[in-house]
């Protein structure tokens, strides 16, 4: 038999045992069998000095082309074995998915938190700082320098917590505005406040009253600052809180340290302001109150009203959330429920 | 205050439903809380003529009725009321008639006599018992003469108005009339309303120059005008039907002619005014002052009341007769037997009233209108208009003459703005003729010069005085709709949080990553519970008149509350609870009211941390649990200084094994540990572990300069070692001991276990660390590692006592 019969009988003899070996083991095997240093072909190959010099080239091309030709049925049986086995064993893997995952341990902020955030986020954005007053303020700022003098009348609609009769717990975070009025330097710009934080009024505690509550009060002072500004500014945070599809409405009212005085009201969002009972059948729900600052106000800080004016506007992140969530008692915010706490999952 | 459609109709010509003259109200004036219509709801209820009227053979006060109902036949009816008659006009609820608040009406037997409807008395048609006239009270309602049988009844009783109900803010009390809310109307629906006149009748024979005199003894401010007239020979009966329901549709009980006559021209001018019998005044003599201390007045709802020096009081020979602008003296009160009527009209000061009102907790409709004050220029018209109407009602005459205690000169005020004011402050570009226009349908004249007016206000708009003032009628009559909605524009600025509101911010996120969700507690709280788990021993901060003794005192620690909201939870079953609070604790300083208001955070953990779940067991919290959170977050702060846990038995409400206090190298920052099983106890709270730090403290402190450190390219070597130790020896000690004999290359110390049960003798305890070697800048030969790391053992063995296993 010629070398060439010789190569093409263990070709085919090899071709015939990888198609048959049925585990990787086996493939191995007729690997080592066929192309290791003892195998067969490199005993042909050492059978090259029996054959006549002119014929050795075309012999050792034609040995070449059977190892590889062998080499690549190895690889691609092994690779199927491979694959068979991958997805024998995925078959073999598979979860119900369906099952809880476990737990990750994961708290979340106070839905007021969540409500404070989100506007002081807006407000930062269009320029404001974020002032925090102390709690325990004085009756003169709480009160006198937002023109409430001692007698006013309007001191009945929010009893106080008073500590002595010149101290008191801040009844509203504006009572910091004086101070923030008096400090500014509008050389440097206009003044640009947002006030949130706890105040208190002495109220028996129900579901529509609390002792303890939050509130947000902002404030803008400069040379040009109209009331379509303050129209502008109340409908950009009705459309953040509550969404885009409502209506605002703005209504006369009173404060005292505003002059003249609105509140804001948006699209019950209840009943589209067809009219429910959670809007008393206006169709409308009262959400923020606001005005042009009084002219008493910037001269006791010390500002001309002449040359400089702005305005100021409050909302209560409690009511809010009590209107946006549907919250019945607005003691669930303080009593820390955690099946209460655990519903309002937005950021902090 | 509310307004009767109906009665409006006198002053303007108002074809507006009544949903919409509310609505315009509240965009234009005051808020309006409701519609009220009387009949609503109410059917089948018609006037009845009581033909027959007989005793029910069965009961001694029923009567068996026939009565006629505009129908072919009459209907019978039983009625129990005892002013049944025949020939009278009733209210007849028919059968299947809806009444009062919805009680439906069926045919019945009334001690087995048939009965189809019933006879109704004000209040079973859904009057406020407090509006139904006394003398009706008590039986059914009899109509008037006129009335047509079968005839719906709402009519003849004022029932088909619609009143609209407003909430009157303080600076608009000239809307707490109807005169106010009439001319406010006409301004925004530009017309000229048809204002009442007086129609006074002197009598020229009788002067009350020699019958009445009035003195004041009281200040200009306190008393700037009080005027009396002089009603002679008044019969003193009830109000005619038309006067009834305007006061009962006002919310006004009726009560007699003169009574209401006052009343009605209250309701109308906004002006209160007081009748007093005059055969009571002795001598025709009054005068008004301040009380005096321990001086006693009975007002006429028969309460004695001890008079405060800041009450103004109407005297009759310098002995009180009246709480001034509240409420008057039971000694004067008109009755049936009165004659003759001494009636004072007066402007009282806003504050004086006030107080008065405050404190003797007399709210009335003449004091509400005194504390946001009255027309000072209408007053006299006012008393002359109440005058006539008593003479009128009660067939008496008016002596000629007014007596005046004090006068005053009431000017209107005169506001000028320019036009480029106003659209400067609205953001707005009206024109002359506009603005021009709002001020004349609001009945303020102007002139106009150089693009500024001059606004003369009349006195009936006393609320107005300044520029600004004016503005908001300009805005209101405008319209707000229709103003522009723009941003601030002018120098930018920058909104950032400082850097405390942001370690504030981050701080909340950390806690929250942490496993812990946030709560808000109540800063007030009882002085005990204020007190507890304070961080440094101070006073507390008290409220001067608390509502109720669960809130007193400013809390000095958030724990306290953390553990009110535990048990809140643990109540309900809820046993897993993680909770922090980021707030404020109130640190008193010496000499000083106001406290130090410091920012706190805090934490307290119940049960397990990790849910219940499938394939997790539950984790009960620990000490280790709860300092690792404490560590973590301390961590995040980068702070420069050194943390340290030193064992701490120094907080009462903590366990005293198993607290420890945070130091941040020599400064007290806060305490974590377990909460004493006594205290848990107290606050009916499971076990329970917790923090505090104050957080102001932390925010203060040095932070560490952050810089990139090269990551060592040679490799490291590790050696583990195992020890028996003394039980009382911390983890800290070894740790130290380790780190001052590591040698330059140790770089971590890793504690792998804690163990002290089986195989450990009693008083030791095993602990195995792994340390780790390495060089920035070479490859550690073996050696090298195993030398020092036989100092660290020999320092174990020699100054711990340390076995090394
Ligand atoms: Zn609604």
């Amino acid at each position: 038999m010629s070398l060439q019969d010789r190569l093409t009988e263990l070709r085919d003899q090899g071709l015939a045992d990888i198609k048959s070996a049925d585990v990787l083991k086996k493939v191995n095997q007729v690997k080592v069998e066929l192309l290791g240093k003892k195998g067969p072909i490199t005993e042909v190959l050492r059978g090259m000095r029996d054959v006549a010099p002119e014929e050795r080239p075309k012999i050792g091309a034609y040995a070449n082309e059977v190892r590889d030709k062998l080499q690549a049925a190895i690889d691609h049986r092994r690779s199927e074995l491979e694959q068979a086995a991958l997805n024998k064993q995925l078959a073999a893997e598979q979860l119900d998915v369906t099952l809880p995952g476990r737990p990750a341990v994961q708290g979340q902020p106070h839905v007021i938190t969540q409500i404070i955030t989100e506007l002081e986020d807006l407000f930062m954005g269009m320029g404001y700082q974020i002032v925090d007053g102390d709690e325990v303020e004085e009756d003169y700022y709480n009160f006198e320098r937002l023109n409430l003098p001692k007698d006013h009348p309007a001191r009945d609609m929010q009893d106080t917590f008073y500590i002595t009769k010149d101290v008191l717990l801040r009844t509203q975070t504006s009572a910091d505005q004086p101070r923030s009025l008096e400090n500014h330097d509008f050389s440097k710009g206009p003044l640009k406040v947002l006030s949130p934080g706890r105040v208190y009024r002495r109220d028996t505690d129900d579901a529509t009253h609390s002792h303890q509550f939050h509130q947000i009060e902002g404030l803008v002072v400069d040379k040009h600052i109209t009331m379509a500004d303050l129209k502008g500014t109340l409908i950009l945070v009705a459309k953040t809180l509550f969404g885009d599809q409502f209506d605002v409405r703005l209504r006369p009212s009173y404060f005292p340290f505003t002059e003249p005085s609105v509140e804001a009201d948006v699209t019950c969002f209840n009943c589209n302001g067809k009219g429910c009972a959670i809007c008393k059948q206006t169709g409308w729900i009262e959400v923020l109150g606001a005005g042009m600052v009084h002219p008493h106000v910037l001269e006791m800080s010390g500002i001309d009203p002449e040359v400089y004016g702005g305005f100021a506007f409050g909302l209560g992140p409690d009511r809010f959330a009590m209107l946006k969530y549907g919250v019945d008692d607005i003691r669930n915010f303080y009593l820390n429920d955690v099946r209460f706490l655990s519903q309002f999952y937005k950021k902090g | 205050m509310r307004i009767s459609t109906q009665w409006l109709q006198d002053y303007l010509k108002l074809d507006i439903p009544a949903d919409e003259l509310a609505e315009k109200i509240e965009r234009t004036a005051v808020e309006v809380d409701g519609v009220i219509r009387p009949n609503a709801g109410q059917k089948k209820v018609v006037v009845g003529h009581v033909e027959t009227c007989e005793p029910h053979p069965d009961s001694d006060h029923l009567h068996v009725c026939q009565v006629d109902v505009g129908e072919a036949e009459p209907l019978q009816i039983v009625c129990g009321a005892p002013n049944v008659a025949a020939g009278e006009n009733v209210i007849v609820a028919l059968p299947n008639s809806w009444i009062g608040n919805h009680t439906k009406i069926k045919k019945s037997k009334m001690r087995g006599v048939k009965s189809n409807g019933m006879l109704c008395a004000l209040d079973e048609l859904g009057f406020d018992e407090k509006l139904v006239p006394k003398e009706v009270a008590d039986g059914i309602f009899i109509l008037p003469e006129d009335a047509k049988p079968g005839e719906p009844v709402f009519s003849y009783l004022g029932m088909d108005d619609e009143i609209i109900d407003m909430s009157i803010t303080p600076n608009r009390g000239d809307m707490l009339s109807m005169n106010g809310t009439a001319h406010e109307l006409a301004a925004i629906y530009d017309q000229t309303p048809t204002m009442p006149t007086v129609d006074l009748h002197e009598d020229a024979n009788d002067d009350i120059d020699d019958q009445l005199e009035v003195r004041i003894d009281a200040d200009q401010r306190d008393v700037p005008q009080y005027k009396m007239r002089l009603i002679k020979g008044v019969h003193i009966q009830a109000s005619p039907l038309w006067l009834q329901i305007r006061l009962w549709n006002a919310g006004m009980r009726p009560i007699n002619n003169v009574v209401d006559a006052t009343n009605y021209v209250l309701m109308q001018y906004g002006q209160p005014l007081h009748a007093f019998d005059y055969d009571r005044l002795t001598d025709g003599q009054v005068n008004v002052r301040l009380a005096r201390e321990g001086e006693h007045l009975t007002t006429l709802d028969g309460e004695d009341r001890e008079l405060l020096p800041t009450d103004l009081v109407i005297c009759n020979q310098d002995t009180p007769i009246c709480l001034a602008g509240t409420m008057g003296g039971l000694e004067t009160e008109v009755t049936d037997q009165t004659t003759n009527i001494a009636l004072e009209g007066a402007v009282f000061d806003a504050v004086k009233i006030r107080k008065t009102a405050h404190n003797h907790d007399l709210h009335s409709e003449a004091s509400m209108r005194y504390e946001r004050g009255i027309d000072h220029g209408m007053t006299e018209t006012a008393l002359d208009a109440a005058a006539a109407m008593i003479a009128k009602l009660g067939n008496g005459t008016v002596a000629r003459g007014v007596a005046v205690g004090r006068d005053e000169d009431v000017q209107p005020v005169t506001v000028t703005i320019s036009l480029a004011k106003i659209n400067h402050v609205l953001g707005t570009d009206l024109d002359l003729t506009t603005v021009t226009d709002i001020f004349n349908r609001l009945g303020f004249s102007t002139t106009v010069a150089d693009q500024t007016y001059t606004v003369v206000v009349p006195s009936r708009r006393w609320d107005i005085h300044l520029p600004a003032d004016l503005i908001e009628e300009v805005a209101r009559i405008y319209g707000y709709d229709n103003l522009p909605a723009t941003l601030p524009t002018g120098q930018p600025t920058i909104g950032k949080l400082n850097e405390t509101q942001q370690m504030i911010r981050d701080s909340r996120k950390m806690m929250e990553s942490a496993g812990l969700t946030q709560a808000i507690s109540y800063s007030l709280t009882t002085e005990a519970k204020a007190k507890a788990f304070a961080l440094h021993a101070s006073d507390v901060t008290k409220l001067d008149f608390p509502m109720s003794s669960e809130r007193t005192t400013l809390r000095l620690s958030l724990i306290a509350g953390l553990l009110d909201d535990l048990a809140y939870n643990n109540a309900r079953k809820e046993h897993n609870v993680a909770l922090y609070e980021e707030g404020r604790v109130f640190y008193s300083q010496p000499e000083q009211v106001r406290p130090k208001e410091i920012e706190h955070i805090a934490g307290a953990i119940t049960g397990s941390m990790v849910p219940k779940s499938w394939g997790v067991a539950e984790q009960p919290v620990d000490f280790y649990a709860i300092k690792g959170i404490v560590a973590g977050y301390l961590k995040s702060l980068a702070l420069a200084g050194n943390v340290r846990y030193v064992a701490s038995a120094d907080h009462p409400e903590m366990h005293p094994g198993r607290t420890a206090d945070i130091y941040v190298d020599d400064q007290l920052v806060g305490f974590v540990g377990e909460v004493h099983p006594a205290t848990a106890k107290a606050y009916k709270v499971r076990e329970t572990y917790v923090f505090e730090l104050d957080l102001t403290a932390l925010i203060a402190l040095p932070k560490a300069r952050q810089q990139y450190q090269p990551i060592s390219k040679f490799p490291s070597i590790t050696r583990d070692v195992a020890m028996l130790i003394d039980d009382q020896t911390t983890n800290a000690a070894v740790v130290a001991l380790m780190r001052a004999k590591g040698g330059a290359h140790l770089q971590r110390i890793e504690l792998f276990d804690v163990y002290n049960g089986e195989h450990v003798p009693a008083g030791k305890k095993s602990l195995a660390y792994t340390l780790t070697y390495q060089d920035q800048n070479a490859t550690l030969v073996d050696d090298e590692v195993t030398q020092a790391f036989e100092k660290v053992l020999n320092a174990l063995q020699t100054e711990l006592g340390a076995e090394i296993r």
